[in-house]
């Protein structure tokens, strides 16, 4: 049996995660709670949000974020993904700025207008 | 003429605003101060917004570009780089930009929206020498996540409030190594969550009941001293640990903003430092309004945007002509546990069925009951919790049948089990 | 070759300054530090005392009362914040009455005008806040505060104007002797002269030897101190002080021009020259105000610093020619009331080359006066005015202080320019208030960048070294 507080929302559940009945989830108030206890003890993910370099907007950086969670090992490499990384304003909320990073299938998108 | 004046555009005056049109209200503006609408939440490029509000979770930026959009093109006004130097109890607005110069703006109403700014250096009273590498946590992320800059290599975070943690991970993520998050509280001023996926994550030591008490380094930060306190938060000798670190990240505590509404003769209430208001937002200054920060610190901006959302429909109504100024006031009062509340006042009887009210303990409760009470101690509501942590807001709602029995003011308790 | 070289740009050498730059002399001050003020004329209580506390006779009395007469008409001129809010030594025995009373017999023989002695009841009655313990005072009406790096920058602006040259980042690393003639050697240069004054502070002793026998040692005396927000800023209306003991005036309550409240400072010998704060030194001064006025409030806080005394092993000032070297002239050991005697003191430069011989010829079109534009304090109208001719004046950047990017411009195009967020500030009060540059200092970095044509990195928070950025994010700016 594991604990875990849950990331799903600002609630913080307090899950019981048991590995040795199928990871099976208590604790939790809602379906978020349930997949997060029992993804994260096997396959943690999580969502990245970062910047990129943008050029000709109102700030340097353009918030970006991954439109859906990736594998928590790659979170570092992600970053340096995101390093090599510029776009040229107009950029609108939700345009793709790297498609299926490192294969995991998560787009990077733009967080605003910029 | 305005109908409503909004000051701020941040989360607050957005959502404000969004209600104010809701309510069809024609002439609406909101000032804001910087370049852009949006405020905090431009810099707040991490997720965990928008999930009361939108039912997905969604980053800083998207929240409120949320409200951006169903802003735009309607006729709600916005005078950006303006900034508002004194607001009078006739409605008056004074405020200055580059394009206009100086105006005096009139409005029917006005709502308050000006946030909070971070609690700084000086007001704990570090010790140690004058280095730069001393930031709070806010002023850190501006220059992060907006100008792209790191402040520092190697970081010390004192205190552990959202802000503070959300940059340790970020500035993880960029390369910089966060030596230690230290509060010296003995629990984290921030939302479980954020201890678990910004500190945890990362290996990040958290040390609770401990804080820095001396800051090395004579023109940059060379290192501090962390020193564990005792229960009068005094530090106790011989526990000093040293961490050499280029930077501190201060994240302890914030305060709304007030000096307008001070300025204006507005009643504000020690405990929150925000003004007193009343179930409808409304300040001791008739027609105005407070919504968000600057009325009390809130954990979430979701929360923020709900009650700007009253704030606004409250203004509205308040411009239709309803006046609530002869009602008879009941007073919210608070027994020790218990922070503050917002409201403080509540006008009776109600117009609507119930009356939300938010607080903050000021320690740790584990399974608990949150008690309202009149003066005959009568119990008029009453909440079953199992956790009540000073980080997190608590919501009650009292309905307004439950309070037509209370006899005089009410108390706000927290009974442990 | 110059007339003089002046070290040291503190109060002192930029009193020098200016009293030089109205002859027509050939004049360089030479500062080690890349501001004007940044060392012990920028952290101190900010007081220009009345005159009563030295001993009749010394130095020290003479120039504190003459000093203080030029502060009042000079800071009129220069445009410098100076109010005349008065100061109460307080007392609460039979010890401390014998106190106030020589205190008051010492002002008289000093020539210090506006003396009273006043009971506990009056006391109370003029200051509410003053603990009830009070039983007499002695009240020094032309006591006065002021703002001192805007008082030193504003002498040495004008002494720039004036055709002073003012070099910052020249620290002296060697003094030489040809014949008549002095190398004073820099780390940037040398500069050939006939007349050394040194007001180097700190550093006058080491500056001294650089080519003169040791006659006088500095011995550094810390002082720290809290700074309160505006909101107990009329926790008293007057200077506050205790009675004085051997280590010094005492913890004193003040109200400052800007409208803040100073608390401080204890006395503590340091020879490592550290400006840092201690948590026993803040207690102690934190503490000892309490006898004074028991209700600061110093949650108020938004500011702690230390400040180093120049002490020296000597009971007066020392303010002489070098006993050593001819034509090389001290003035050291300036402790307190060394704000308030500055301008005094400089005056004896000029009898110096008078009585050298020098002809010391006024100059025609000598500049004696200078204005600064402070938004805040302007009507509605001229707010308006100004804006339309200068649209910067309509941008507030230091929302506490209300300072606009005008007045941020200002700062970096006077006489002396600001070369850091701190120098800012000391200029136009940006970042001075209740968020301490929370906000502002990021705005006031990237006018700093586009004004100076700096690359962020290079952005100081205030000394040579105190880089505020020391990276690029991944995400970054454009300019990697």
């Amino acid at each position: 049996m594991t604990e875990l507080i849950c990331i799903g929302c600002p609630k913080g559940c307090h899950l019981k995660v048991d590995e040795e009945n199928g990871y099976k989830v208590t604790g939790n108030s809602c379906p978020v709670g349930a997949e997060y206890g029992a993804n994260e003890l096997r396959n943690p993910t999580r969502v990245l949000t970062s910047t990129v370099r943008i050029v000709g907007g109102l700030h340097d950086c353009l918030p970006v974020r991954t439109n859906k969670p990736i594998p928590k090992p790659l979170l570092l490499e992600a970053m340096a993904q995101l390093r090599n990384i510029e776009v040229k304003s107009p950029v609108r909320m939700g345009d793709v700025i790297i498609e299926n990073l490192l294969g995991t299938g998560a787009d990077v998108i733009a967080t605003r207008n910029m | 003429m305005y109908d409503v004046i909004i000051i701020g555009g941040g989360p607050a005056g957005l959502a404000s605003a969004k209600a104010c049109l809701d309510k069809g209200l024609e002439k609406v503006l909101i000032v804001e101060r910087d370049k852009e609408l949006g405020g905090i939440l431009n810099q707040c490029i991490h997720n965990g917004f928008g999930l009361h509000m939108f039912k997905e979770e969604l980053t800083g930026p998207e929240f409120a570009g949320r409200f951006i959009d169903m802003l735009r093109d309607t006729k709600v006004e916005v005078m950006l780089d303006t900034m508002v130097l004194s607001i009078e109890d006739d409605h008056t607005v004074h405020v200055i930009n580059t394009v206009n110069g100086y105006q005096c703006l009139k409005a029917k109403s006005i709502i308050l929206a000006m946030g909070c700014r971070e609690r700084t250096r000086g007001a704990i009273a570090i010790p140690g020498t004058r280095a730069a590498g001393v930031f709070t946590a806010g002023t850190a992320q501006r220059y992060m996540n907006i100008d792209g800059y790191m402040v520092g290599k190697r970081v010390v975070i004192l205190g552990s409030g959202d802000i503070g943690l959300i940059m340790a991970r970020r500035m993880t993520l960029e390369g910089a190594k966060v030596l230690a998050c230290v509060e010296i509280n003995p629990y984290s001023g921030g939302l479980a969550r954020n201890i678990k996926q910004c500190l945890e994550d990362f290996n990040i030591p958290l040390y609770l009941s401990h804080t820095i008490t001396d800051i090395r380094g004579e023109n940059r930060v060379e290192g501090v001293t962390v020193s564990k306190v005792d229960g009068h938060f005094q530090p106790i000798k011989g526990t000093e640990m040293y961490f050499d670190c280029d930077t501190v990240l201060l994240s302890v505590g914030l305060i709304p903003e007030n000096e307008l509404s001070k300025a204006a003769n507005i009643r504000i209430d020690p405990r929150t430092r925000g003004p007193v208001v009343y179930e409808n937002m409304e300040t001791s200054a008739e027609g105005i309004f407070a919504c968000g920060n600057v009325v009390h610190v809130h954990d979430l901006a979701d929360n923020v945007a709900l009650e700007a959302k009253k704030a606004g429909e409250s203004a509205a109504e308040y411009v239709s002509g309803l006046r609530r100024a002869d009602k008879k006031v009941v007073e919210i009062k608070t027994l020790p546990g218990v922070g503050y509340t917002v409201p403080q006042h509540v006008r009776v009887p109600l117009d609507n069925k119930f009356v939300e009210v938010f607080f903050r303990v000021n320690r740790v409760f584990g399974n608990s009951v949150i008690l309202v009470k009149d003066e005959k101690d009568n119990v008029i509501s009453q909440f079953k919790r199992e956790f009540i942590v000073p980080g997190s807001m608590e919501k009650i709602i009292i309905p307004k049948v439950m309070l037509e029995k209370a006899e005089g003011n009410l108390t706000v308790s927290v009974k442990e089990d | 070759m110059y007339d003089v070289v002046i070290i040291g740009g503190g109060i002192v050498g930029s009193s020098v300054a200016y009293y030089l730059s109205k002859y027509q002399l050939k004049t360089v001050l030479l500062e080690a530090d890349n501001d004007i003020s940044n060392g012990t004329t920028k952290a101190n209580s900010a007081i220009i005392h009345a005159g009563y506390d030295p001993e009749e006779g010394t130095l020290m009395a003479f120039h504190n009362v003459r000093g203080a007469r030029l502060a009042k008409e000079l800071c009129a001129k220069l445009d410098v914040p100076y109010k005349q809010c008065g100061a109460m030594v307080i007392g609460f025995d039979e010890d401390d009455e014998k106190m106030v009373h020589t205190l008051y017999e010492r002002g008289l023989a000093n020539g210090v005008e506006g003396l009273e002695i006043l009971d506990g009841k009056t006391v109370q009655k003029l200051e509410p806040c003053v603990s009830d313990k009070v039983t007499c005072a002695l009240l020094a009406k032309t006591s006065a505060i002021v703002s001192p790096w805007e008082y030193a920058l504003a002498l040495a602006e004008t002494a720039v104007r004036n055709g002073v040259e003012v070099k910052l980042n020249n620290r002296v690393t060697a003094i030489s002797r040809n014949g008549e003639a002095f190398t004073v050697t820099t780390v940037k240069g040398k500069y050939e002269c006939r007349y050394i004054i040194n007001c180097a502070g700190l550093y006058a002793d080491k500056v001294h030897q650089m080519i003169g026998e040791k006659e006088f040692k500095i011995i550094p005396s810390r002082g720290q101190y809290y700074l309160l927000d505006k909101a107990e800023g009329r926790r008293v209306s007057r200077t506050v002080f205790q009675c004085p003991t051997k280590d010094g005036k005492g913890v004193l309550v003040s109200p400052t021009v800007h409208g803040n409240l100073i608390v401080g400072p204890d006395a503590e010998d340091n020879d490592d020259f550290s400006v840092a704060t201690t948590t026993e030194g803040l207690n102690f001064v934190r503490n000892a105000s309490k006898k004074s006025i028991p209700t600061v409030d110093f949650r108020e806080n938004i500011r702690n610093f230390a400040g180093v005394r120049a002490k020296s092993d000597r009971p007066d000032f020392i303010l002489e020619e070098s006993r050593s070297v001819k034509n090389f002239y001290n003035i050291a050991g300036i402790k307190s009331p060394g704000l308030s005697s500055a301008p005094s003191l400089a005056l004896e430069a000029v009898q110096w080359l008078r009585s050298k011989g020098e002809q010391l010829k006024e100059k025609d079109n000598f500049i004696d006066e200078r204005k600064r534009i402070r938004f805040k304090e302007l009507s509605g109208e001229e707010k308006q005015e100004l804006i339309r001719k200068e649209p910067a004046y309509g941008r507030v950047i230091c929302r506490c202080e209300t300072i606009t990017e005008g007045e941020i411009l200002n700062a970096l195009r006077t006489p002396i320019p600001a070369v850091s967020i701190d120098g800012v500030k000391r200029r136009c009060n940006a970042g001075m208030g209740r968020c301490q540059g929370g906000f502002c200092s990021e705005r006031v970095a990237e006018i700093l960048m586009k004004e100076l044509h700096l690359d962020g990195l290079e952005v100081l928070q205030d000394k040579e070294g105190s880089n505020v950025l020391v990276d690029y994010s991944k995400g970054g700016s454009s300019n990697v």
